[in-house]
């Protein structure tokens, strides 16, 4: 390793920078005897960068070689930049290195497609294995499906490493035909097909067999890039919820379009990322994944897109004040979730108190309730305040979300992945 | 006032806790020996430490209270923070005397307080997970310099003994001047001289007891930092949210 490689590592990881996906959970493995690392199952962020972002894994291309030219991204073959590939003992030696000083999970790999996707694909593999079967290494592995790379590699990675990823990249297909002629939906969802199927079969050989090889153990997940088409939040969140009802999808994650390629008139021109709409569209995700909301409950045909001043689950309850108030001494806990200001934390400490004695409203704010935005939607031992029917939803909305612009402008996060 | 002085272990407040329940006497206050006393005390007592009463409690609770409910009670321990003796002896009161323990209920201070601060505890050791970071010496030991807000160290042995099983490391606390070396078979605890720290505080060991590579490890982790951040998104409090600043001190890529 030399000044080469910090040249190569300079480029490859510039390059990588706008895939969002960077969680390390969903695993938990120990250690095996002479090898390094452990998976822990909670994920861990190491470090942050100064947009915001965490650092979990070893986020870098393999390549920017390209032969595609889609007009999103910064490595298409009709841009003019420096190009660069690691070699697979370097990248391995790299990642264990990092790996040793706990600056990083894992590795992400992925990469620019050079000549064809098999050849790419097999490159990949190759770093992969070289991590698990000459260094031992035990860590996190995150790898990105080449779209077309043949079933038989996709096998072969699935094997060792901990989550696949394939990108849908833009939301619908007529679009994606637009900007990346070269590719079509049908190159991204046969290899989601196979690593689900991969998945399944393994669970069920585990099932006869305890030493049968874990397949994807952490599952998939996909990236879709916001702003860049036309594509309103309800054709996003109806794909995403779509997504997530198959076994095998853990994530999906939002990427707000930032303007790479300048001067392409199929894209927009936008002076900032969409970064509020994609702080809406991970709340709405949330709502899918941890508060049984339905994509048709936060998004329809009167409301497509969701609403930038306040955030989708207030929207819902201004839009459906008949629900409210709820008491919280008495409410099941489905009902309680679905009060703007009370978490999953707090509705769960609010329904193993409420067994000691009824709870007030001093109570609920040391349990953590945001009683900013819970007041309009509760009842609690005291005579009720003044709910959200009898102050209007419009007047609640303006009480709100003067207060959340504010909120949304600064806060513009990635949620963090401590677990799922 | 009733004051009760014990030797400032977890052990010690166990046994205040049996004392209390066989005499029948119950403090306003539990100091350790070393404490400033109040002006006016009515009776006072010390408290000996034994093992075997202590257990006895620790016992008893277990009968009242979930495993992850005790494990709690010792995450408040190691916060050190002024409030905990009274708060735990409370808290196990409370319990004892309740006849199937008030675990649950977050309605009351006290449940809700030793959940608040065991929270915190975690939190600041899996920040010390996070971003832990080792440097290697000449002498091919991993080292970690580390200033934690709470006691927490012994909290993370087990994930660093098995992630890094097959390197010998040492992580220090500089702030309380202890730490732990894994020899790649046992842990145990080390201190260093007062003169070592100086150098030891700043975070930056010299050159030479640095391995060769090392340097240009570090120098590859802070370009990739750097290359890795997309500058059309720059949020600097979310940074700091994150990664608060007093975590700062150790780390290579912001230096």
């Amino acid at each position: 390793m030399n000044e080469k490689t910090l040249e190569k590592l300079q480029i490859l990881a510039d390059a990588a920078k706008y895939d969002v996906s960077c969680a390390s959970s969903g695993t938990s493995r120990g250690n095996v005897k002479g090898g390094i690392g452990t998976a822990t199952g909670w994920g861990i962020c190491h470090s942050f960068t100064p947009d915001g972002r965490c650092i979990s894994l070893f986020k870098i291309l393999l390549t920017n070689h390209c032969i595609y030219d889609c007009a999103y991204c910064g490595n298409r073959r009709s841009n003019d930049v420096k190009r660069a590939a690691f070699t697979a003992e370097e990248l391995a030696e790299l990642t264990i290195e990092f790996y040793r000083r706990n600056y990083i999970e894992g590795l992400f790999l992925s990469s620019g497609v050079m000549r064809n996707p098999d050849y790419t694909m097999e490159r990949m593999v190759r770093v992969v294995k070289l991590l698990r079967e000459v260094h031992r290494f035990n860590g996190y592995i995150h790898m990105k499906t080449i779209p077309g790379a043949s079933s038989e590699l996709i096998a072969q990675a699935g094997v060792l490493v901990d989550r696949m990823s394939v990108n849908l990249e833009i939301p619908s297909e007529q679009n994606l035909k637009l900007l990346a002629p070269e590719k079509d939906y049908p190159s991204v969802f046969a290899p989601m097909r196979f690593i689900q199927q991969g998945m399944l079969e393994s669970a069920e050989d585990r099932k006869k067999f305890r030493s049968a090889p874990k397949f994807v153990p952490a599952g998939q997940s996909t990236q879709v890039i916001i702003g860049a088409t036309p594509d309103n939040d309800k054709q996003i969140l109806s794909l995403a919820s779509a997504l997530y009802k198959r076994p095998s999808f853990k994530r999906v994650y939002y990427s707000g379009y930032i303007p790479v390629n300048s001067g392409d008139s199929r894209l927009p021109v936008l002076s900032k990322p969409p970064l509020v709409r994609e702080n809406r569209l991970y709340q709405a995700d949330w709502l899918m994944r941890f508060y049984e909301f339905k994509a048709g409950e936060l998004v329809d045909d009167s409301h497509p897109d969701l609403d930038l001043d306040v955030d989708p689950k207030m929207g819902w309850a201004l839009r459906h004040p008949e629900f409210f108030p709820v008491d919280v001494n008495t409410a099941p806990y489905e009902m309680i979730l679905r009060v703007p200001g009370i978490g999953v934390k707090s509705a769960k400490l609010i329904v193993t108190s409420r067994r000691y004695g009824r709870l007030n409203s001093e109570q609920l704010k040391k349990i953590g309730v945001v009683m900013k935005r819970a007041q309009y939607f509760i009842a609690c031992r005291e005579l009720p305040m003044q709910t959200v029917n009898e102050l209007t939803p419009q007047y609640v909305r303006r009480q709100v979300s003067q207060k959340q612009k504010k909120a949304a402008a600064e806060l513009l996060q990635y949620p963090i992945d401590w677990g799922e | 006032m009733v004051v009760f002085t014990y030797d400032n272990t977890f052990d010690g407040l166990l046994s205040c806790v049996f004392f209390a329940y066989e005499q029948r006497k119950f403090p306003d206050l539990i100091l350790s020996e070393s404490d400033q006393k109040p002006l006016f005390i009515d009776e006072q007592y010390h408290v000996d430490t034994e093992k075997e009463k202590s257990n006895r409690v620790w016992k008893g609770l277990g009968k009242k209270i979930s495993k992850f409910a005790r494990n709690m009670l010792l995450s408040v321990w190691l916060s050190e923070l002024p409030e905990t003796t009274m708060l735990l002896f409370r808290y196990i009161r409370k319990n004892i005397d309740h006849p199937q323990g008030i675990e649950m209920n977050f309605g009351d201070d006290d449940v809700l307080r030793v959940k608040d601060i065991a929270q915190k505890v975690g939190a600041d050791a899996r920040k010390l997970i996070q971003f832990v970071r080792f440097q290697e010496t000449a002498d091919g030991i991993w080292f970690a310099p580390v200033s934690p807000r709470y006691n927490v160290l012994s909290l993370i042995v087990p994930h660093f003994t098995s992630r890094y099983a097959g390197q010998p490391w040492i992580i220090y606390d500089t702030e309380r001047n202890t730490g732990l070396y894994y020899d790649m078979r046992t842990v145990q605890e080390i201190t260093f001289s007062q003169k070592d720290l100086v150098e030891l505080k700043s975070g930056r060991l010299d050159n030479e007891k640095l391995s060769d590579e090392e340097a240009f490890f570090q120098k590859m982790w802070k370009e990739y930092f750097q290359r890795i951040t997309v500058k059309e998104r720059i949020n600097l409090k979310l940074q700091r949210q994150h990664m608060p600043r007093r975590y700062w001190k150790y780390l290579p890529e912001i230096q």
